[in-house]
Order: structure tokens, then C-alpha cells, then sequence
């Protein structure tokens, strides 16, 4: 267990107008640790996501980062060219729609090669090795490395999307309801993979879902949010099998028995 | 060495906000202590509370007052005043729990659901997976299933399997919950004699057990929760 966080979050806020997006939102997230949050529709568990990866400017509140070197630097007073530079090497996001986070047209191999680039690799034949074993990794097979994400189904764009991020080796991975538009049998795998990758990296992560057995099975803490606001906070297994408010009973009990 | 575990005046409740906001008590004023090699078996009949303590000292429940104390790394952790981090890691380190149902993870073989605590320990891979291969065999799991993933498996086979994960770490406090009830008696012996050596290891098991036989098998002593059960002072 180590003693220093890697994040730290204290009273983001986000209002659009005088709509509140999220408000208040304090936690910390430590190396190794998966945190979920849950809630429906427009609670504000996507503001929020965005909020703490500086894809969108809190109306309050401050975001800290441990760099690599140990020091911790506020987000949001980072130049442009820095916080492009951590969200490019340090960090991964994993959207929702593959589409958002691949480039459709260059093949596989480049979207997982173009990461590399970016933290200086620029010998060819190694970049495509890298991407090979990332491909492998993910479970797509080496033979469609030149083939564009276009040509892949759903649940390949989304395997994709993950090794993209991943290459770099980051310390830190945001995750957009990651199993969202895939049907079950392809999300089970891809469960499968992200819970192993997230145990052989010691990746450190957070992940939006409305899906609380998607929750269950890859966090170990759990945020539970409504209209803007944490409600409910704690160990993921507690806050599933002792839920103790009103919302949060009511999400639970509402879960489907197969 | 400190006890490994003591509890000491715990209450609580369930409070359904879907109901009305009816307040259900389920165990008063809990107080007892497991020693290491020491195994304590719940008495009591269905419904009184083993379950919930057991998922009290787990940190699955959150208590509504009093102290879980667990002796871990040689520092005495409060589990229901512990922060997420700490119970984590006091479940990888020092206290290990077989439930009744083997939550199956879709796609991972069942050596691979066995060796998972070792992994996350830091054992290699391939030593963890040899110490669970032992252990399937002696629980008599078919070779054949090790490398299929145990949601396809009867109730008897995923129980083993459940074991088998328990068991392979070295934690020092054991919770067992009803880890016989759906095994034959040659399975069943097969248990009784592993739960004997964790007790001469040291290890401080909290265990519940229907079946008779197994109880007076494994128990050093059983401890009756009726004794906290809020339903026994509204009637006396």
C-alpha cells in the first residue's frame, strides 16, 4: 500500500448556467485502485469524468495530479502543451464509442503506433512490434493490423481502442461506460480483459457505468451519484450489499436476476 | 501477537427507505473474540444474524456502531471505521472468507479463480497455479473442469471451487460460511480435515455449519447468536 495518492480531487463543481452538471464532488484515487461511478442518465457521472480529465473546465474547485516525478501539480493551471502531453502518455480515456477515441481511417497498427510516436518511439520496426503484441493482448489477431478499425466490429473497436490507450503504459485510465453498446457475450470478454489488465499493470482507474455488475465485477470503491450530487460513497461491495440510501436501494433492488 | 480478532459491542440494523423507512434490527450488542487456532462456530437458527456478522467483519455491511478490531501487518485496523483502501487490503493480507455462492467471473478458468489471491499477493503465476491444481485435486474437482470456467458447473463443484480460493492463501483469520452444504461426505471430510490444518497453522476461523457431523468435527467452541438477537429482547 503506498501512502501518497495519485489524484486528488477537492470540490469540483460544474454548472451549466444554473443547471448544476455535478457540484462538490471531493475524493481521492490511489495507484492500483478502480473507482466506478454509478448513476442514471444525467446525474453527472460524464460531467464529472470530464471534469476530473480536463476535457471540460470546473466552474470550481481544483484537481491535483502526482507526476512522475512525484511532484503534484494542479490540472488546471497546467499549460495546454503539458496537459496534452499527460493525456497523450500518462493517461488513457477509453470512450463510450470506439469512434470517438480511434482514428477510423489509419489502420490498427497506426492507432496504437501513433501513441508510441508521441512519447518519442520512431523506429518502425519496433513500433509495429509494440502493436502487434498490443493487438495480441486485446485479442485481435496479428493478421489485421493493416486493416482499418472501420473494417472491425463493435466489440474489435472497442479492444482496439483499449491497447491504444494502454501502450504507453499510463498510470491512470478514464473509462466512458466502456462496455456500453456491446452485447453481452462481447462485453463478458472485455470485462475479462480490462479486470486482468487493470491487475497486471496496477493501472489506477476510473469508470462511469450505469451497469452495476459492471461496477461489481471491476471496482473496488463506488460512487453513487444524483442530480449532480455524490450521494453515496464507500466500498464497492458494501454500498452494493448494504446500501443506505433511498437512491441507492432503489438502483440495487431495481437489478435484473438472471 | 495481539488476538487476531475481536468484536466488541456491535449493533445493527437495515433501514428499507423503499418500505417506508422500517427500521429491521438484526444483531444487538455483538461481543466475543476468536484466538488463533482457534475455530468458533455460529449457533443459532436460520435467520438470526450468522450471515450478517459474518458480512459485518468482511466489511460487506457497514455497522451502526461498536469496533471489528482485526489484527493486520502487526497494527490493529477498526473494520467499521476503516476507509475502502484499508479493507481491501486487510481482505489480501489477513482475513479470507468462503461464501455460500462462488460469484463467477464469466471467462476464467476455475485454476485460475483458485490461484487469483496468490496472484494479487504478488506469487508467480505459475507457483500460484500449481498450489491451486493441489487443491482441486484434493477436493476432488475432475481434472477436466480446471481449465473450463465454473459457471457451468454443479453447485457441489462450484462450492469446491469456492474452497479451493479460500483456502490457498496463508490469512490468518478465516470466515466460513456454510462451506459444507452442498458437498457428499467424502468432500465433506476432505474439509473438515483442511479446516484442522489451518488450525494447527494458527489461523482464527469463524465459521457457520448446519450440518452436525462438521460442527462438532471442526468447532472449538460455538457461540450463540440468539444471545444478540433483538427479537429475544423484545420478548423477554
Amino acid at each position: 500500500m503506498t501512502d501518497t495518492p495519485l489524484l486528488k480531487v477537492s470540490g469540483v463543481s460544474k454548472f451549466y448556467g444554473s443547471r448544476i452538471g455535478c457540484k462538490d464532488v471531493n475524493f481521492e484515487l490511489w495507484p492500483g485502485e478502480v473507482l466506478a461511478i454509478v448513476g442514471e442518465s444525467g446525474s453527472g457521472k460524464t460531467t464529472l469524468l470530464n471534469c476530473i480529465s480536463t476535457r471540460l473546465l470546473p466552474t470550481a474547485g481544483s484537481v491535483e495530479y502526482r507526476m512522475r516525478d512525484g511532484n503534484f501539480r494542479d490540472l488546471y493551471h497546467m499549460s495546454e502543451a503539458d496537459r496534452r502531453f499527460l493525456m497523450r502518455t500518462d493517461w488513457g480515456f477509453v470512450h463510450q464509442n470506439p469512434a470517438d477515441g480511434l482514428r477510423m481511417a489509419v489502420s490498427a497498427g497506426a492507432n496504437v503506433g501513433e501513441r508510441l510516436m508521441a512519447v518519442g518511439d520512431r523506429h518502425y520496426g519496433k513500433i509495429r512490434e509494440t502493436a502487434t503484441d498490443w493487438l495480441g493482448r486485446v485479442e485481435i489477431s496479428a493478421d489485421r493490423i493493416d486493416d482499418q478499425p472501420r473494417a472491425f466490429s463493435g466489440g474489435m473497436r472497442q479492444r482496439l481502442q483499449i491497447a491504444r490507450n494502454l501502450v504507453t503504459g499510463p498510470r491512470l485510465v478514464f473509462m466512458d461506460e466502456p462496455t456500453g453498446g456491446l452485447d453481452v457475450s462481447v462485453q463478458a470478454r472485455l470485462l475479462d480483459l480490462v479486470r486482468g489488465l487493470v491487475n497486471d499493470l496496477g493501472l489506477a482507474a476510473i469508470v462511469v457505468t450505469h451497469d452495476l455488475a459492471v461496477a461489481r465485477l471491476l471496482s473496488h470503491r463506488m460512487m453513487v451519484m444524483k442530480d449532480g450530487h455524490v450521494i453515496e460513497h464507500g466500498l464497492t461491495d458494501r454500498v452494493l450489499d448494504d446500501p443506505r440510501e433511498p437512491y441507492t436501494q432503489l438502483l440495487v433492488s431495481s437489478i435484473l436476476q438472471v | 501477537m495481539a488476538t487476531p480478532l475481536v468484536v466488541s459491542e456491535v449493533f445493527k440494523s437495515f433501514t428499507m427507505h423503499l418500505r417506508d423507512g422500517i427500521k429491521l434490527p438484526v444483531v444487538n450488542d455483538v461481543n466475543f473474540s476468536v484466538a488463533a487456532g482457534e475455530c468458533v462456530v455460529l449457533g443459532g437458527p436460520s435467520g438470526i444474524g450468522k450471515s450478517s456478522i459474518l458480512k459485518m467483519l468482511y466489511g460487506n455491511y457497514a455497522v451502526d456502531a461498536g469496533q471489528i478490531l482485526v489484527d493486520h501487518k502487526d497494527k490493529i485496523v477498526d473494520i467499521a471505521n476503516a476507509d475502502p483502501r484499508t479493507i481491501i487490503d486487510v481482505r489480501r493480507h489477513t482475513m479470507g472468507y468462503v461464501s455460500q455462492f462462488l460469484r463467477t467471473v464469466p471467462r476464467v478458468a476455475a485454476i485460475d479463480v483458485v490461484a487469483e489471491p496468490l496472484v494479487i499477493r504478488g506469487v508467480e503465476a505459475s507457483v500460484a497455479k500449481e498450489n491451486a491444481a493441489e487443491l482441486l485435486s484434493r477436493l476432488n474437482l475432475p481434472r477436466e473442469l480446471w481449465s473450463l470456467p465454473p459457471s457451468t458447473f454443479s453447485g457441489g463443484e462450484q462450492q469446491r471451487v469456492n474452497i479451493a480460493r479460500g483456502f490457498i492463501t496463508s490469512h490468518r483469520i478465516l470466515l466460513l460460511d456454510e462451506p459444507t452444504a452442498s458437498l457428499d461426505a467424502t468432500n465433506r471430510r476432505v474439509v473438515v480435515e483442511m479446516i484442522a490444518a489451518k488450525k494447527e497453522e494458527g489461523v482464527a476461523m469463524l465459521g457457520i455449519f448446519h450440518d452436525e457431523e462438521v460442527r462438532e468435527a471442526v468447532a472449538d467452541r460455538i457461540l450463540d447468536v440468539s444471545a444478540f438477537s433483538p427479537r429475544k429482547a423484545i420478548a423477554a
